[in-house]
C-alpha cells in the first residue's frame, strides 16, 4: 500500500483553481518528483498536502488514514513534514533553536539529542554556527537548515519545495548530494523542483504539472527519455 | 539633588508596573500584530477582583498572607479566563480580517468590560485594605517605603519568571517561532491556536500581578483605571519597541522615571502654570515623539514595515 494516496485533489484561491483534480500517489522508501513551469501549481499542491491549504475536493490518505481534513500540526506530528518553498527558517532562532523547533512535538530527549548530532554530522556548517541566528545564514546555509530541521522531526514522509531555488550552482549540488544521501537512507521523498533535469535524476518517478493538471506520469528514465518533456522541460 | 533620586526612585517603582503591563501588549502584538486595546481593563479586572476579595477575606478575619495569596490567585485565574475568553470570541474569528477590523473589536472589547465592572463593582473606588503597616526608610536623602519595595520585588520576580519561561522553555521557544512564523510554526508541529491562547493566558495572568501591585501603589481601584493605564503601557511598549520583550522592560521603566522626573519639575518647568497632576501627558508625549522619529522604538526590529 501506498504512503500517500492521493485522489482528484483540487485547491483553490478563492475563485482561481490552481490544482485541478490531481491523483498520485508515493510508496514507502520512493524518491518521487513533481516537475512544472512557474506556476504549474506545485506550491499549492504540496502545502495541501501538509495541511497549510484547504482542499476544496478529493481525499489525501498517508500512512492508511484519510488526512484530507486533519490541521497542520496533526499531519506534522504523523511524520508529513514539509521543507517549505523559501525555506521558512526562524530568522531571530538561534541555529540549534531552529533545529530544536523540527523536534517540537517529540518528547524523546535522548533521541532528540542523538539526532541533533546527527544533523551536525551531515551539516558540518550548521555546527559551526549553531549559536548565530537563523536569519543571518546565507540562503545555502538556510536550505540545509531547513532541510535539517525537518529531519530533526524523523519524518516518515519529507516534501521538499524547491530546494534548489535562489542558490548558486555550488550550493545546489551541495544541497542534491545530502538529499540523494538521504534518499539512499531510505527516506520516501517528494520533491517539486523547477530544474526537471536535476529533479529526474534523483527521483525514481516523475509526475509532470501543467495548469494545475497532472500531463504526464512515468518513471524518471521514460521523463527524461521523453521527446514531449525532453522539449518542454528539459531544453533538448 | 534628592529630589532628583527621589523622582528617580518614584519612576523606577512606577516603571515596573508599566513594564508589566506593557509585556502583555508586546506579547500579543509580536505573535497577532493586534494591539489589544482590552489588556487595560484585564488590569482593572484583575486590581477590582483582588482589592475586594482581599477586603472580603481581611475583614472575615482571615489571615493577611493567606488573603493576599487567595485573592491574587483569584485575580490571576479571572483575568487568564477572560483573556482567553476575548482571545477566542473577539479576535480568532478575525484572524485572517483586515487589520482595521480586530483593532476596533479591541477598542469594544475594552468598553464591554469596562461596563461589565461598573456594573458588578458600581461608581465608587474600592480603596486597597490596610493589610501591611507602612515603614519608610530613608535612603541617601530620599525615602521609600516597605510597601514599594515589595512591589518592586515582585513584579521582578515576576517579569523574571516571564523571561524564563519565554526564553528557557520548550514553550517559550513555540511562542518565538509562532511569532516569527506562524506557518512555519504549525509544520513543525505547533498548535498555533493553543499557543495564541497560551500567550493571552500568559499575558493576562502577569496583568493580574500588575493589578493587584497597582492598587496597592495608589491605593485604590476603579472601574475606569484600565484606560489610563493602558494606554500609557502601550505606550511603553512603542517607546522599547511593540513586539520586543526586554522593549517593554525597556519602555516601561523609561516610561515611569520620565513620567516620574516630568511631574516633579514641570510645575518649575512651566512657571507653575502646570503643576504635577498633569503628569499623565507625558506619557502621550512620548508616544507621539517616538511614533513621528523612531517608529520602530528604542529596540525594535524593522518593525516600521510590519505595523
Ligand atoms: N496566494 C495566492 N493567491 C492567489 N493565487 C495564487 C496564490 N498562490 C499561487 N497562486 C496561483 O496559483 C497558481 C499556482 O501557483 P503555485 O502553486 O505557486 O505554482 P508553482 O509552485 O508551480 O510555481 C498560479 O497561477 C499562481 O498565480
Ligand atoms: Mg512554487
Amino acid at each position: 500500500m501506498s504512503l500517500l494516496q492521493v485522489q482528484g485533489l483540487a485547491v483553490h484561491y478563492g475563485g482561481i483553481r490552481a490544482v485541478k483534480g490531481i491523483d498520485l500517489s508515493v510508496q514507502e522508501g520512493e524518491v518521487v518528483c513533481l516537475i512544472g513551469a512557474n506556476g504549474a501549481g506545485k506550491t499549492t499542491s504540496l502545502r495541501a498536502l501538509a495541511g497549510l491549504l484547504p482542499s476544496a475536493a478529493g481525499s489525501i490518505h498517508y500512512a492508511g488514514t484519510d488526512i484530507t481534513a486533519l490541521p497542520v500540526h496533526q499531519r506534522a506530528r504523523l511524520g508529513l513534514a514539509l521543507v517549505p518553498e523559501g525555506r521558512g527558517v526562524f530568522p531571530r532562532l538561534t541555529v540549534e533553536e531552529n533545529l530544536r523547533m523540527g523536534a517540537y512535538w517529540r518528547n524523546d530527549r535522548p533521541g532528540i539529542a542523538t539526532d541533533l548530532e546527527r544533523v551536525y554530522e551531515l551539516f558540518p556548517r550548521l555546527r559551526e554556527r549553531h549559536a548565530q541566528r537563523g536569519g543571518t545564514l546565507s540562503g545555502g546555509e538556510q536550505q540545509m537548515l531547513s532541510l535539517a530541521r525537518a529531519l530533526m522531526s524523523r519524518p516518515r514522509l519529507l516534501l521538499l519545495d524547491e530546494p534548489s531555488m535562489g542558490l548558486a550552482p555550488l550550493a545546489v549540488r551541495k544541497i542534491f548530494d545530502t538529499i540523494r544521501l538521504i534518499a539512499e537512507q531510505g527516506m520516501t521523498l517528494l520533491l517539486v523542483e523547477q530544474n526537471a533535469r536535476l529533479a529526474l535524476e534523483t527521483s525514481h518517478r516523475g509526475y509532470v504539472l501543467e495548469g494545475g493538471r497532472i500531463v504526464h506520469r512515468d518513471t524518471a528514465a521514460a521523463l527524461l527519455a521523453s521527446p514531449k518533456v525532453r522539449e518542454a522541460y528539459l531544453g533538448a | 539633588m534628592d529630589v532628583l533620586l527621589q523622582q528617580l526612585l518614584n519612576g523606577l517603582i512606577l516603571g515596573s508596573l508599566y513594564a508589566m503591563v506593557a509585556l502583555g501588549y508586546t506579547m500579543v502584538y509580536g505573535i497577532l500584530e493586534l494591539i489589544n486595546f482590552a489588556h487595560g481593563e484585564i488590569v482593572m479586572l484583575g486590581a477590582m477582583v483582588a482589592v475586594s476579595l482581599l477586603t472580603l477575606l481581611v475583614g472575615a478575619g482571615v489571615p493577611v498572607p493567606l488573603a493576599l495569596f487567595l485573592a491574587l490567585g483569584a485575580a490571576v485565574a479571572v483575568c487568564m479566563l477572560t483573556g482567553i475568553l476575548v482571545e477566542r470570541v473577539a479576535y480568532r474569528p478575525l484572524r485572517n480580517a483586515p487589520r482595521l477590523a480586530p483593532l476596533i473589536t479591541a477598542i469594544g472589547v475594552s468598553i464591554v468590560l469596562q461596563n461589565l465592572a461598573m456594573i458588578f463593582w458600581g461608581r465608587q473606588y474600592l480603596s486597597f485594605p490596610p493589610v501591611q503597616e507602612v515603614q519608610v526608610y530613608d535612603w541617601m536623602g530620599a525615602t521609600v517605603t516597605n510597601v514599594q519595595l515589595i512591589i518592586v520585588g515582585v513584579a521582578a520576580l515576576t517579569m523574571g519568571g516571564l523571561l524564563l519561561l519565554v526564553n528557557r522553555t520548550r514553550l517559550g521557544r513555540a511562542m518565538r517561532a509562532t511569532a516569527q512564523n506562524r506557518e512555519v510554526a504549525g509544520l513543525m508541529g505547533v498548535d498555533v491556536n493553543r499557543v495564541i491562547a497560551v500567550t493571552f493566558a500568559v499575558g493576562s495572568a502577569l496583568a493580574a500581578v500588575a493589578g493587584l501591585l497597582i492598587a496597592a501603589y495608589y491605593g485604590i481601584a476603579h472601574y475606569n483605571m484600565g484606560f489610563t493605564l493602558g494606554l500609557k503601557a502601550f505606550s511603553a511598549a512603542v517607546l522599547g519597541g511593540i513586539g520586543n520583550i526586554p522593549g517593554a522592560l525597556l519602555g516601561g521603566l523609561l516610561l515611569g522615571v520620565i513620567e516620574s522626573l516630568g511631574a516633579g519639575y514641570i510645575g518649575d518647568l512651566t512657571g507653575g502654570f502646570l503643576g504635577s497632576h498633569y503628569q499623565d501627558i507625558f506619557a502621550f508625549f512620548v508616544l507621539i515623539l517616538v511614533l513621528v522619529f523612531r517608529p520602530s522604538g528604542l529596540l525594535g526590529e524593522r518593525v516600521g514595515e510590519r505595523a
